[in-house]
């Protein structure tokens, strides 16, 4: 099991955050989240619902890269012109996505860096459906580069999603629906099982300690049971080659390091 | 007038300085681009766009023909980042409300009903109220829920491209996905159509496929046909999107980054003579389909 890379580790810790999720749409957004939600679906719950990326439900996952048009098996439809009213307003979805920035209350950053609103020192994309999302359905993230950039001290630069801050929350509001599930890094996994939703770090990467993971994130963490992310076994990174057949996974995290950490 | 037809410059002629026009279509795709490249060969300015935004929202604004921006996101897809919108809100030259992607289409449809917002629980506990200026109100129910109030996001234009359209605008909708083009039309005062294929009468023609019609044809005022008027955005089932061409007006942002200086690349003094500098539309019409 040497030669498994930790982007594969990633893949199968982003399948166990849809384990069990039940009979919902679950949407990962880039390689490692997409991968993940493929694996869960092909693995544990078949029950989970996808989309070919485009706007149709798959039963089948359908592979990363370049392929044929119609090689998708089309099992239903779920088109942006009615993704609000099925998917998100109902709370039927699980997202995992890479924001640009995480603060220690789960808030999240899309849109812009530093700067006013009027005048953004960097502009990104945009809230997108953020606050939607994670006002309605459980979320989750993946980071390829865990540092103090990304999992920042203080509040991100603008809040995109909801998160367990109690000063942003408008009293009256009913946030019922906010549910930030897992984190998942190049170092570790974290959920939000800490004292009052804080970050906890739940499992190291093969060679990580605690205290790399604190020394890359700009707020304190709490401690979970700290045990080892497994490894994915051979079924899983055979469906995970099958679902990337072009084996774009080797290019998320920077040198396409193995699994195990070499220090 | 039953006889909706008008040339893309009878279109831009009906708008006016300071209008809100809304576009059709999502990011790269879907996008009414001959009808954007005509509005950027007028004098039109002080615009407020309301678009889920790609190349469409960067042009006008490198062009300087914006105000305002509602969005919620500007992108090419594959090239996350729009390059111009990202120069001029960088630049502070812009006025912007931004909004979440389901709240945008919700303003939409506050609009379209004639009313002056709906309730909604996105936003809350996000900076988008605070920015926005938008206001809450209290459900007068027993839950007593505080919700944001979507304002209705009325449009004095909207601009859409459809793949087919008689000149009494029956139109007709292909594609995969057809977003949110039902309620650009059904928000606006005056909504302006092209297409790829225009005909005398619907009925005559593709009865078979009425069921494609997105919207009624009292939300059409025009039609144009514009075959390959997408371009560079895509037009499922007939074509693609052209990424080469994106990339290049990616590039252009950079070097030289100056509109005034790449504007005639990529809009051209006239729409004809923009498709020949693409190479025609039988140059759009081999674009490969997008795979995701």
């Amino acid at each position: 099991m040497t030669d498994v890379t930790l982007a594969e580790l990633c893949i199968y810790a982003a399948s166990e955050a849809f384990r069990g999720n039940g009979e919902i749409v679950a949407t990962g957004v880039g390689p490692v989240p997409r991968l993940g939600a493929g694996l869960a679906k092909l693995t544990h719950t078949p029950e989970l619902m996808m989309t070919d990326g485009e706007c149709y439900l798959v039963e089948q996952p359908v592979p990363l890269g370049p392929r044929n048009y119609d090689d998708r098996k089309k099992a239903g439809y779920l088109p942006f012109s009615r993704f609000f009213d099925s998917a998100v307003w109902t709370g039927r979805r699980h997202a995992m996505v890479t924001p640009t920035q995480i603060d220690r209350f789960g808030q999240i950053n899309l849109s812009q860096l530093g700067g006013t609103h009027k005048q953004p020192k960097t502009q990104m994309l945009g809230v997108r459906g953020f606050p939607g999302n994670t006002i309605y359905h459980p979320n989750s993230f993946f980071f390829p580069s865990h540092t103090t950039r990304v999992f920042v001290e203080g509040e991100v630069d603008m809040v995109s999603g909801v998160g367990y801050n109690p000063a942003k929350r408008i009293a009256g509001g009913n946030y019922s629906g906010v549910a930030l599930k897992k984190i998942i890094t190049n170092l570790c996994v974290m959920d939000f099982g800490g004292t009052d939703n804080a970050v906890r770090v739940v499992s190291l990467h093969p060679g990580v300690t605690f205290q790399d993971v604190q020394a890359a994130t700009g707020f304190p963490l709490e401690k979970g049971d700290l045990v080892e992310t497994p490894l994915p076994d051979a079924d899983a990174l055979a469906i995970i080659a099958q679902l990337d057949p072009h084996n774009i996974r080797a290019s998320v995290i920077k040198d396409n390091p193995p699994a195990q950490r070499v220090s | 007038m039953l006889d909706k037809r008008m040339t893309a410059a009878d279109i831009v002629g009906q708008l006016s300085d300071g209008m809100t026009i809304g576009i059709g279509g999502w990011g790269p795709r879907r996008k009414p681009m001959a009808l954007v490249r005509e509005l950027l060969r007028s004098n039109l300015k002080d615009l407020t766009i309301v678009a889920y935004g790609g190349a469409d929202v960067g042009m006008l604004c490198a062009a300087g023909k914006v105000k305002k921006v509602v969005f919620a996101f500007v992108s090419l897809d594959a090239i996350p980042l729009e390059p111009w919108f990202r120069k001029a809100r960088e630049a502070g030259q812009l006025e912007v409300l931004e909004v979440d992607e389901g709240m945008f289409q919700w303003g939409l449809k506050a609009a379209a009903f004639g009313l002056p917002f709906l309730p909604t629980r996105v936003g809350l506990g996000t900076d988008l109220a605070a920015l926005g200026g938008l206001k809450t109100v209290t459900s007068p129910y027993a839950d007593g829920e505080t919700l944001i109030a979507m304002p209705a996001l009325k449009l004095d234009a909207a601009l859409i491209h459809v793949n087919r359209s008689d000149w009494r605008g029956n139109v007709q909708v292909f594609g995969p996905d057809v977003y949110y083009d039902e309620w650009f039309a059904k928000a606006a005062a005056k909504t302006y159509v092209s297409c790829e294929e225009l005909v005398d009468r619907m009925e005559d023609h593709y009865p078979d496929d009425a069921q494609f019609n997105l919207f009624e044809r009292c939300f059409v005022t025009g039609v144009v046909e514009l075959s390959g008027g997408a371009h560079p955005s895509s037009m499922p089932p007939h074509y693609g999107w052209d990424m080469k061409a994106f990339k290049a007006y990616s590039d252009a942002a950079k070097d030289p980054g100056d509109w005034s200086a790449v504007a005639d690349r990529f809009v051209g003094a006239s729409e004809a003579d923009y498709l020949n500098s693409i190479g025609g539309k039988e140059a759009v019409a081999a674009l490969p389909l997008p795979i995701f």
